[in-house]
């Protein structure tokens, strides 16, 4: 019984990635046609075998709940922050008085964790990753609209940091 | 002569809304990046773009193209799934590399360490 499904491995080391990167290609050229797919199939497997030098610490995704629930999140944070950060602007951005740097300590230990916080915090207008420190677990932000300290603490915390500990931890 | 021939009023009303409004937030973003004062707050303002600017364009495309039903609306997808990748990733280093420069100087409107706003914060 183990036998096949571990040849498979040694031939796709990482099916999943295989997958995605395959239907990525198919997106590509908007075709089922055999030939992307055979073409298609050869570019995910060399890329596949890229990844096994690379050698990437393995994860589980768990809870997709979790996954849909920080994802519905996310969209809504990312419409209210462009509204905030617009506002900002235009009501003269020379005076962005309360922007400012700030701390926060993380409990987050994944990297891939944290590298979707990242992703999550950058992307959103209004605050910005800056330097993470593994060893303490302290995060560097900038930040706005810093107004109170707190309140970002607690995004980042409750709504953030809590949910991608569920998944990737 | 047109490129969209049979596109319905409504369609054509909420693309061309949807349209003009990701490209007026991505303006917005574009004018933040004259008036902040700050290289850190500078680089706030093109997200604007890449997220509810991309956004709004992408998704005029997609009903634009399905209402068309010229092609299937996944291409729009991708576009959305590497610009959010992406973007990030530069604005990260972008940041780092000031703050590293910023520290090497000694320039005061930075923090020269991570914990300074914790020890200002509990004393």
């Amino acid at each position: 019984m183990n036998r096949p499904s571990g040849l498979l491995r040694r031939i796709i080391p990482f099916p999943l990635l295989f997958l995605a990167l395959l239907a990525m290609w198919l997106l590509l050229q908007q075709s089922l046609a055999p030939g992307h797919i055979v073409l298609g199939s050869l570019v995910a497997l060399g890329a596949t075998w890229v990844m096994v030098a690379l050698d990437p610490e393995p994860t589980r995704l768990r809870r997709p709940a979790a996954m849909a629930q920080l994802a519905l999140r996310v969209l809504v944070d990312v419409f209210r922050s462009n509204l905030a950060v617009g506002t900002i602007i235009l009501r003269g951005g020379r005076r962005s008085d309360h922007a400012g740097f700030m701390t926060v300590r993380l409990d987050l230990r994944n990297e891939y964790g944290l590298a979707v916080l990242a992703i999550i915090l950058t992307c959103t207008p209004g605050t910005l990753w800056v330097n993470h420190d593994p060893a303490r677990g302290t995060l560097l932000l900038h930040v706005l609209d810093l107004v109170d300290e707190q309140s970002w603490t607690d995004l980042i915390k409750l709504r953030y940091e809590r949910l991608l500990m569920e998944i990737f931890e | 002569m047109s490129t969209a021939p049979h596109l319905p009023l409504w369609a054509a009303l909420l693309v061309a809304a949807l349209v003009v409004a990701g490209a007026a937030i991505t303006l917005v973003g574009s004018i933040g990046l004259v008036r902040l004062n700050n290289f850190y707050a500078r680089v706030h303002a093109p997200t604007l773009g890449a997220t509810l600017g991309v956004g709004g364009v992408l998704v005029g495309s997609m009903i634009c193209f399905s209402v068309l039903q010229s092609r299937p609306l996944l291409h729009e997808v991708l576009i959305a799934v590497f610009v959010t990748i992406t973007t990030p990733v530069t604005l990260m280093l972008l940041a780092r590399a000031a703050l590293h420069r910023d520290r090497v100087e000694g320039n005061p409107e930075v923090p020269q360490s991570d914990l300074a706003s914790l020890e200002r914060r509990d004393g």
